[in-house]
């Protein structure tokens, strides 16, 4: 147990510590290399719960995928460092009035919340105890039977997301030159290149 | 006293032997790999590729790595010297960790999660940010044109490696590679790549595309782009590079022989074949595998960029998405979907 709670120590506090680099960070790169590294730590979070799919899926999605979408903009952004840091001290009153705001929101949501007792006793039991079987299989059952439609529905959600991406970004263009793979392996040698037999001294 | 020590220090002793285990053949693999690669391509072109340092050429990747040693690390007065030195280690740990779940025989292996295949492809999908560091890191437009090339590609080939390794999950019902190999039980005919052929081939070619191996080279086309993103590291940082790139091969022939040819298992289930240990059998697979890597490296011209992508969402994609619905219909309709909580 003690090597579970020393890794749980690890992983929360590198995950908080990288989280407020985030947005500590001057280099907009390094702060997404933060967000990675958060990442990684919240699926090492979930490895000690016992939800190993989960966490497998969250380095997956969040940071083979999401997070090397988000580096690759972030890299190539064009950012002035002296520019950025010049508008600190003139925006510094409303972005500070606007965290006190969120804090004092943070705090009545969080002051009011109660676990249930109930709640409490089923928090420690991982879903391995349950009935033996490991939890892709637990997570499977669940969503393909139970919220078989809300599951459906959020894939439709996302589908709709990245057609309206797609509709949003998509420009038609006239008079662009298109490559037609099909024509480009139908040509054959006796198309493009001709021989030709030419004499000593007199040209083509 | 005892209690503390058979707690912890007997399982750390064991985790650590068993990842010696690994990592050391591993990387004397990975050594006569570049080596088995200058020898094949020479004898595909009618040269004799290294035979000067020792017998038959066989010390030259020590020598290799020896120069390689000795060399002045490089750092760029402009690159961003954290990131910079941070990447080449993050490529060669990438490289090394996804080693932890491969099955090397039964039982033989160092973790046996149950989530195998994703933790593989959780790993295998990392491998983009070595390269996106490093580019990024150099701070010169060579080495960032093939970062950005190479995670481009990389991403790409990850959605229909992806698709393929649902399609056997299909057939096989548990995400644990030992389950997947013993799946496969029963010699030659019973392998993944019989049924699933086309799937089979769509592997191997995003397997080649997904190391950045020839014909998908082109992040480091020494043509256009000096050599890609790692034209700014020198001595051990471009060693390590050179040293993950070679690892991530053998584990991507791993995985083929894992997913696709029947991991540890003969190919026939009979006497004389049943004699050679799995492990054998396995680094064999794999070795034959590493060779059709060599020889489309020796035989295929570069792809264009733009036919690289063609390839890869426009062909690929379809083909690895419908698949995954014609095995889910046809395991369906005759009746051969596995049981819950794995095996056939």
């Amino acid at each position: 147990m003690m090597v579970q709670a020393i890794a749980f120590y690890v992983f929360a506090g590198v995950t908080i510590a990288s989280a407020a680099m985030v947005i500590g960070s001057r280099n907009p790169v390094h702060s997404v290399l933060f967000l990675i590294l958060a990442f990684f730590n919240s699926a090492g979070l979930f490895v000690l719960m016992g939800a190993e799919f989960l966490a497998m899926t969250l380095v997956i999605v969040y940071v083979g995928a999401v997070a090397v979408l988000f580096l690759f903009v972030v890299m190539m952004l064009d950012i002035n460092f002296v520019k950025l840091r010049q508008g600190f001290l003139q925006y510094l009153p409303i972005g500070g009035l606007i965290g006190l705001v969120l804090i004092v929101e943070l705090l009545m949501v969080v002051s009011g919340w109660v676990v249930s007792p109930a709640g409490l006793k089923t928090a420690a039991i991982n879903s391995q105890a349950i009935d033996g079987v490991s939890n892709t299989l637990a997570l499977g059952r669940l969503i393909y039977t139970e919220y078989v439609y809300l599951f459906q529905a959020s894939g439709l959600i996302l589908l709709i997301a990245m057609l309206g991406a797609i509709v949003l970004t998509l420009r038609q263009r006239e008079g662009v030159k298109r490559q037609r793979i099909t024509d480009q392996l139908d040509r054959k040698p006796e198309d493009s290149v001709e021989i030709i037999d030419v004499k000593t001294g007199s040209g083509v | 006293m005892a209690e503390f020590f058979q707690l912890y220090v007997a399982p750390v002793a064991w985790i650590i032997g068993g990842i010696l285990a690994i990592t050391v053949p591993l990387l004397l693999g990975v050594a006569y790999l570049t080596f088995a690669e200058r020898k094949v391509i020479g004898w595909i072109q009618l040269r004799r590729g290294p035979n000067v340092v020792g017998p038959f050429g066989l010390l030259q990747p020590i020598a290799d790595g020896l120069k390689l040693f000795l060399k002045e690390t490089v750092i760029p007065a402009s690159a961003n010297r954290i990131v910079f030195v941070l990447a080449p280690m993050i490529t060669f740990i990438l490289a090394l960790i996804a080693w932890a779940v491969i099955p090397f025989g039964e039982g033989l292996v160092l973790a046996d999660i149950n989530v195998g295949v994703l933790y593989l492809f959780a790993i295998s999908s990392l491998g983009v940010y070595g390269i996106i560091m490093a580019g990024w890191a150099s701070n010169s437009k060579y080495a960032f044109l093939g970062a950005l090339r190479s995670a481009a590609q990389m991403v790409s080939y990850e959605v229909s490696i992806g698709f393929v390794i649902i399609t056997v999950l299909l057939a096989v019902g548990s995400l644990n590679l030992s389950d997947i190999v013993m799946a496969q039980n029963g010699g030659i005919l019973h392998w993944h790549f019989l049924p699933l052929l086309p799937m089979f081939i769509v592997f191997f070619i995003s397997a080649l595309a997904e190391t950045n191996r020839a014909p998908f080279d082109l992040p480091e086309a020494e043509a256009e782009l000096v050599s890609g993103y790692n034209v700014e590291y020198s001595s051990m940082t471009f060693a390590m590079f050179f040293l993950g790139e070679y690892a991530n091969m053998i584990l991507m022939s791993g995985m083929t022989v894992v997913l696709f040819l029947g991991g540890w298992l003969p190919p026939f289930d009979m006497h004389p074949f049943t004699i050679i240990p799995g492990p054998i059998w396995f680094v064999l697979k794999i070795m034959a595998v590493l060779f059709l890597f060599l020889w489309v490296r020796a035989t295929f011209p570069r792809y264009r960029y733009d036919q690289l992508m063609r390839l890869g969402w426009k062909v690929f994609l379809p083909l690895s998405l419908v698949f995954v619905v014609l095995t889910a219909g046809f395991l369906l309709v005759f009746d051969l979907l596995p049981v819950a909580g794995g095996g056939k």
